[in-house]
C-alpha cells in the first residue's frame, strides 16, 4: 500500500519554505478565498462537513470545536498547538520545517472560521530551527499583507505570533498551553469552562494541532466532499504517521486512514530488524495503551484503535520487537511521565512516582508478585482523577503492559530476585568450586 | 550536587523566613544590559498582555547571562515590572531554563521511549564519559525527554542542532566538535542541505 500524499505532496520542492515557491504552487489561494469570497459561516461549514478530526491526540471534530467558539465582538483567539513533545511523535516538526506557509495559511483559515483576530503558534522550545523558519514565514506573509490589518484587502485583521515554549511536555495539554502562553507555569486548568468559552486571557479560544490546521487549505480549495472521499467512515482524510522504534525505516509516512497497521509497519517502515518479530506497538504515541502483534491486521482508524482498547492519538506508531524486555521499557515510560508531571494533582504526581519506584524495585530484585497488583491498582486510581490526562497517559500504557505481558513481569520479578539472592549469599562451596574451575580438570 | 532527576533544586533548602519578600525592582536602580532590555521590550510588545513575554524574556536573559541567575531574574523583573519570585517560579518549571550555572550551551541526548528502544542509553553514557574524559566545560550535557526526532533515533540536540542517528562510536567526534565549537557531525544535522536518513528513499 503506497502513501497518499496530500499534506506532504510538495515537500520535495526545493525552497518550499519561501513564500515565492509556496505561492507558485498555489499557496494562499485558499486563505484568500476564505477571506474575500466566503462568509466566515461558510468556512466553518466546510470544515465541519469535511469531518476533519483533530490530529493532536483526542481526535475531536475540528469544525465542531470551532463552532463552539461564541459569536460576538469580544476578543477571540486561535492557538496552534505545536508543542509536539509526545514520545514517538515528530510529524509536526516535518510540516513546520519544510512547509511553514501551509501552517500560516491554516492559521488564517482557522482564525476566519472562529472569528479570531489574534493567533499564536505555541512551538516547543527544543524546535529551534523550526521556530526560526516559522518566524521568517510569518514575516514574509506580513510583508505581503496576508497578515496584519485587513488581510488580502478584506476587512479582517489578523495578527500571528510565534511563541516559543521552554521545554515542558505538559504545555501540549491545551489549558496548560494557555498558561504557558500567558507567561505562567504550565499548569492545566479545571474544565469546564472549556477554552472555546474561556481560554487565553479569559477570551474564547480555538486550539488546534499543527497537522489539523495544515489540512484546512486543501479543504477550502477542493471542498468538504473531496476530503470526505479520502479515508473511511468517521476517519476522513489522510494522516501523517510517525513510525519509530524497532523498524528498519523509521520516518513520517502520509497514509489514507483505513489501511492496515501491518501495511504501515511492514510495508512502509520495513518491519522490525532482520530475524525479529513485532512484540507489541503503541498505536498513538507513548500515551496509547500497547497492543500486541495480534492487532497488526486492524485498519488504522480512530474507531478501530479505540475498539481494540487503545487510541490513534497523534498517529505515532512505536514498534517494540521481541528482543526488548518489557520492564525496562515500562520503567523508561514511567520515568518520562514522572518527570513531566506538573505536580498540580496528587494522583498523577504521586502515582507516576510510585510507579517508577515499583518498577525500579522490580529491576533491583526487591519486588514481590504483590507489587504488580499494587502497581496495577495505582494505575486505576490515576485514571480519570486529575485535571488533565497526563497521569492517564502513563496509567493506560502501563496498565496495558501488565495486562498483556503479566507472565513476563512475573518472570522478571523472580529472575531479578534470584539474581540478587545469589549476589547476597554466595552459594555454599562457591569459592572452592571457582578455584577448582580455575585449576582446570585434574 | 544531588541528582536533579530525582531531587528538584532546593528541595532540602529551608526558606529564609527573616528575609523580606522581593518587591518589583525599581527600573531606575537596576542596570540592565542594553541588548537584554531591547529583547525583553520587543517581546512584551508582541502580546496583548505583557506578562505573556515571560518565557521569551527569560530565554533572552539566559542567553545574556548563561543561566537564569538571581541577577538575570532581577534585571528581567525590572524591565517587565514583576517580582523576581514570579520569574523564579516560572524558570524552575521549564526544562530549558537553567537555574544553576552549568554552562551557557547545551547538549541534550534523547533517551526517551523511542530512542530507548534503539539503545540511546548506551549512546548517552558514551557521550557523558567522553565529556568527562575530554574535560568538556561550560556545556549542559544531559539526558533529555523526547526531542521529537524519533526517526533519527538515537539523537542529540546541540544548541538546537539535531544530529543523528548516533552510535556510541560517534561520541568522541561529537564531544570534540562541541568542545572546539566546530559544527557537530557535518551532513548529519536535520537542517543540513540534502540531509536524509540512511534508509530514506526521498528527501522528506
Amino acid at each position: 500500500m503506497p502513501e497518499t500524499k496530500v499534506l506532504t505532496a510538495n515537500l520535495h520542492e526545493p525552497d518550499l519554505h519561501t513564500i515565492a515557491v509556496y505561492e507558485r504552487l498555489g499557496g494562499y489561494a485558499s486563505a484568500r478565498k476564505a477571506a474575500l469570497d466566503m462568509a466566515p459561516e461558510e468556512v466553518l461549514e466546510q470544515l465541519e462537513a469535511s469531518g476533519l478530526r483533530g490530529r493532536g491526540g483526542a481526535g475531536f471534530s475540528m469544525g465542531k470545536k470551532a463552532s463552539f467558539v461564541p459569536k460576538g465582538t469580544m476578543d477571540k483567539y486561535l492557538c496552534c498547538n505545536a508543542d509536539e513533545s509526545e514520545p514517538g511523535a515528530f510529524k509536526d516538526r516535518l510540516l513546520m520545517q519544510k512547509n511553514p506557509h501551509q501552517l500560516v495559511e491554516g492559521c488564517i483559515i482557522g482564525s476566519i472560521a472562529a472569528g479570531a483576530n489574534r493567533a499564536f503558534i505555541f512551538i516547543r522550545g527544543e524546535y529551534e530551527i523550526q521556530a526560526k523558519i516559522l518566524d521568517a514565514a510569518v514575516e514574509e506573509a506580513r510583508a505581503k499583507g496576508y497578515l496584519g490589518e485587513g488581510i488580502f484587502g478584506s476587512k479582517f485583521d489578523l495578527d500571528l505570533v510565534v511563541h516559543r515554549g521552554q521545554g515542558a511536555y505538559i504545555c501540549g495539554e491545551e489549558s496548560a498551553l494557555l498558561d504557558g502562553l500567558e507567561g505562567k507555569r504550565g499548569n492545566p486548568r479545571l474544565k469546564p469552562p472549556f477554552p472555546a468559552n474561556q481560554g487565553l486571557y479569559q477570551g474564547p479560544t480555538l486550539i488546534n494541532n499543527v497537522e489539523t490546521l495544515c489540512n484546512t487549505p486543501a479543504i477550502i480549495e477542493k471542498g468538504a466532499d473531496w476530503f470526505q472521499s479520502i479515508g473511511v467512515d468517521k476517519s476522513t482524510g489522510t494522516k501523517l504517521v510517525s513510525v519509530s522504534g524497532n523498524v528498519q525505516r523509521p520516518g513520517n509516512y502520509e497514509i489514507e486512514l483505513g489501511i492496515s497497521v501491518r501495511d504501515i509497519v511492514y510495508g512502509l517502515a520495513g518491519g522490525p530488524p532482520e530475524g525479529r518479530e513485532v512484540k507489541g506497538f503503541f498505536p498513538g504515541g507513548s500515551s496509547a495503551p500497547v497492543l500486541t502483534a495480534d492487532s497488526l491486521d486492524l485498519p488504522y482508524t480512530f474507531e478501530s484503535m479505540a475498539e481494540a482498547g487503545s487510541m490513534l492519538g497523534s498517529g505515532s506508531i512505536i514498534v517494540v520487537d521481541d528482543s526488548q524486555p518489557i520492564v525496562p521499557l515500562a520503567l523508561r515510560l514511567a520515568e518520562f511521565y514522572r518527570h513531566e508531571s506538573c505536580g498540580k494533582c496528587v494522583p498523577c504526581r504521586e502515582g507516576t512516582n510510585w510507579t517508577v519506584k515499583t518498577l525500579e524495585r522490580i529491576e533491583e530484585g526487591e519486588a514481590t508478585p504483590m507489587d504488580l497488583e499494587i502497581m496495577a491498582e495505582v494505575q486505576e486510581n490515576i485514571i480519570g482523577n486529575c485535571l488533565c490526562v497526563l497521569g492517564d497517559s502513563m496509567a493506560m500504557p502501563i496498565g496495558s503492559m501488565i495486562k498483556h505481558f503479566r507472565p513476563e513481569f512475573e518472570e522478571h520479578i523472580e529472575d531479578a530476585r534470584a539474581g540478587k539472592d545469589r549476589e547476597a549469599v554466595p552459594a555454599f562451596g562457591a569459592g572452592e568450586l571457582a578455584a577448582a574451575a580455575e585449576a582446570g580438570p585434574a | 550536587m544531588p541528582d536533579r532527576r530525582t531531587f528538584p533544586l532546593g528541595w532540602d533548602a529551608a526558606n529564609d523566613l527573616a528575609k523580606d519578600p522581593g518587591l518589583v525592582p525599581d527600573p531606575a536602580e537596576v542596570d540592565v544590559p542594553e541588548e537584554l532590555r531591547i529583547a525583553i521590550l520587543a517581546a512584551m510588545a508582541r502580546y496583548p498582555d505583557s506578562r505573556s513575554a515571560t518565557l521569551p524574556a527569560l530565554a533572552s536573559a539566559q542567553k545574556v547571562h548563561g543561566w537564569c541567575s538571581p541577577l538575570a531574574l532581577h534585571q528581567t523583573a525590572a524591565v517587565m515590572q514583576v517580582t523576581p519570585a514570579y520569574l523564579s517560579s516560572v524558570a524552575t518549571f521549564y526544562d530549558m531554563l537553567r537555574t544553576e550555572p552549568i554552562g551557557d550551551r547545551y547538549l541534550f541526548v534523547c533517551t526517551s521511549v523511542a530512542c530507548h528502544l534503539r539503545d540511546a542509553k548506551a549512546v548517552y553514557e558514551a557521550i557523558a564519559q567522553e565529556a568527562r574524559d575530554q574535560g568538556l566545560e561550560g556545556v549542559d550535557v544531559r539526558e533529555f525527554e523526547c526531542l521529537g526526532a524519533c526517526d533519527m533515533a538515537p539523537m542529540a540536540s546541540v544548541d538546537g542542532r539535531y544530529v543523528g542517528p548516533l552510535a556510541q562510536s560517534d561520541a568522541r567526534e561529537l564531544v570534540s566538535a562541541v568542545k572546539e565549537k566546530r559544527q557537530v557531525l557535518p551532513g548529519r544535522g536535520l537542517e543540513d542541505p540534502g540531509f536524509r536518513l540512511p534508509w530514506s528513499t526521498s528527501d522528506a
